[in-house]
């Protein structure tokens, strides 16, 4: 009941957020130079007078722009993101197409990322300026350096082109028609690539913050205590520090979620993975600026949803937390 | 001084890194000399391997890959510079108006610092690139949107500790008007700490400016990295150089800012000296 009541809080606290995001959104389209009708609808000249006139429309670029601000945010309420005369298709439900590969990746970059990352820290952390400990932070060092979309590029001359191991690029093989295990399988052989390639950079941002937090909860009192109760290390580490040192990582992991989404765009590029990223990608290429302040809507309020979870999470990792 | 200088030198990492950024400012100031006129001329045949007469070979048009490397390195430099000058004004400005003012002011100004923490960083930077076209301005504009919010909450919490100490409220007491305890007591409190903060900035802006490069949004008529590696990607399979070695030089520009960046950090933050 009361994790109803918190929830029910956070979710209130979450709408201006939202609200601010919309406002961002009409603020960046009056940011272009120009006229804005000709600014959505890409380079001058693909687009008919019809589209031109339904975008002003749609967006009441001929009404005052207090009228404007409001037909704008009646039309995000109602989710209507409006349509992409590149694609002939709702940007609604072109990214709604989407969203599926890019969950994958991003899900399966970030469970790796979380899980490999803690790990790294923590064997670190209790072997502090071990051999261990130098080589795990040297390697999250050179991981924190490298730009995503050249991990990608490196990693395909290896492994696909020279060793001819995993497939260069896309979600499936084409015309294979797998189904079951098998189709599992080659989905899971083509998002290896990406997925190492997106999740190396947190990786090293959760080993570098489980080291610090874990050093820092060695220090405690409570940890003192308990090994003077005799307890092994092991039991120490897994039973008492562990949860405590897990709080700071779970914080980061929020805080990093939208800088996922932004990472996903460059390595789907790389990879022709065919989710949001591409898309968005694509839509750069035609300058389709309707449809990438559709993405940027959607990923801005993916995460914070994704916020909301990190919170649930919270508050079942730290009973002190008054809900 | 001296001792914060001899306990930088003391980490081997931040020298090595420190020393790296010497070779490349050397680099950048040297370009014009070693590789005199455009680095978008053409100079030789097509796809050339490195190791021949060009050092780091052609790219697919016959460009030098190694002059073009230079010329990124100036591009990147400039960006990371000025976008990163640009952020801690901004961010100081919030983030002190935040710490010194308190009260309704730091709540909202707060409330906006956290919004832009929270939106994804790199789709709102393309999406500021895109609109305003791209060019050099507008990769520094969409760079400093995004790095901002870091600076402003270090500057407030810092304002807000500072702001109860006994010196502040000793110049409030005697008069004192509140640019004279901003700018000549609380400011240079906190300076060390920007510093440091700053400094680890260039690095995600070079390497924010190196993707938005990537996914064509640079400058179109200036070399830089990411432009490179971009026009190399359709010959990855024949010419792996022209993608590898311009990565590389992203990776040591960014790991030696990095390095430098948690030296000065080391030196200049005291609360993270234990660790």
């Amino acid at each position: 009941m009361r994790l109803a009541r918190f929830l029910g809080y956070r979710l209130l606290l979450a709408i201006p957020v939202v609200l601010s995001i919309v406002v961002l959104n009409f603020f960046l389209i009056h940011l272009a130079p120009g006229d804005a009708a000709s600014v959505l609808a890409g380079e001058s000249g693909a687009a008919s007078p019809e589209y031109m006139e339904q975008l002003r429309h749609k967006f009441g670029l001929d009404q005052p722009l207090a009228t404007q601000f409001g037909v704008y945010l009646l039309n995000m309420l109602h989710l209507d993101l409006g349509y992409s005369f590149r694609n002939d298709s709702p940007v609604g439900s072109l990214i709604v197409d989407r969203l599926w590969p890019t969950g994958l990746l991003m899900l399966t970059a970030f469970a790796a990322a979380l899980l490999i990352g803690t790990l790294l820290g923590l064997v670190a952390a209790t072997g502090r300026n071990s051999w261990r400990d130098a080589v795990i932070s040297l390697v999250s060092l050179v991981a924190y350096a490298t730009p995503g979309f050249w991990l990608g590029l490196m990693m395909i001359v290896v492994f696909a082109i020279r060793l001819g191991w995993l497939p260069t690029s896309g979600y499936d093989t084409v015309g294979a028609d797998n189904e079951g295990w098998d189709a599992v399988w080659d989905v899971g052989r083509h998002l290896v690539m990406p997925a190492v390639a997106l999740a190396l950079f947190y990786l090293a941002v959760y080993a570098r913050v489980m080291r610090a937090s874990v050093l820092e909860q060695v220090g405690m009192d409570y940890v003192t205590t308990a090994r003077a109760k005799g307890q092994t290390e092991a039991r120490v580490m897994a039973g008492h520090v562990l949860r405590n040192a897990l709080l700071p990582v779970v914080t980061m992991a929020g805080v990093q979620a939208g800088n996922l989404i932004g990472g996903s765009i460059v390595v789907e590029t790389v990879f022709g993975w065919p989710g949001v990223g591409t898309l968005a990608f694509n839509a750069l290429q035609s300058r389709d600026l309707n449809l990438l302040l559709g993405i940027f809507f959607v990923s801005a309020c993916l995460v914070v949803v994704i916020n909301l979870a990190v919170d649930l999470v919270y508050v079942c990792l730290d009973p002190r937390l008054e809900l | 001084m001296r001792t914060g200088l001899a306990r930088f030198a003391r980490n081997r990492l931040a020298l090595a890194g420190a020393a790296v950024l010497l070779g490349l400012i050397v680099l950048v100031a040297l370009t014009p000399l070693l590789y005199p006129g455009d680095p978008f001329r053409l100079v030789g045949p097509a796809l050339q391997p490195p190791g021949g007469p060009f050092l780091l070979g052609t790219d697919t048009l016959g460009r030098d890959v190694a002059a073009e490397i230079a010329y990124g390195a100036r591009t990147s430099l400039i960006i990371g510079l000025s976008a990163t000058g640009a952020a801690i004004l901004l961010g100081t400005l919030i983030g002190g108006l935040a710490g010194y003012y308190r009260g309704g002011v730091e709540v909202a100004l707060m409330r906006l610092t956290e919004f832009f923490q929270t939106i994804p960083a790199f789709v709102l930077a393309i999406l500021i690139v895109a609109i305003l076209s791209p060019s050099l301005f507008s990769e520094v504009v969409a760079i400093v949107a995004v790095s901002w919010p870091g600076i402003a909450r270090l500057v407030r919490g810092e304002f807000v500790a500072l702001g109860g100490r006994e010196f502040v409220l000793a110049c409030d007491g005697l008069g004192a008007g509140d640019a004279r305890i901003v700018f000549r007591h609380m400011l240079p409190n906190c300076t060390a700490a920007i510093i440091a903060v700053g400094t680890l900035l260039i690095g995600t802006a070079v390497l924010i400016e190196a993707g938005l490069a990537f996914l064509g949004l640079g400058d179109p008529n200036v070399m830089s990295w990411g432009l490179i590696i971009s026009s190399g990607r359709a010959v990855l399979r024949s010419a792996w150089w022209i993608c590898t070695f311009p990565g590389m030089a992203i990776l040591l520009t960014v790991l030696a800012i990095n390095l430098v960046g948690d030296g000065l950090n080391e030196v200049l933050n005291p609360r993270l000296r234990e660790r």
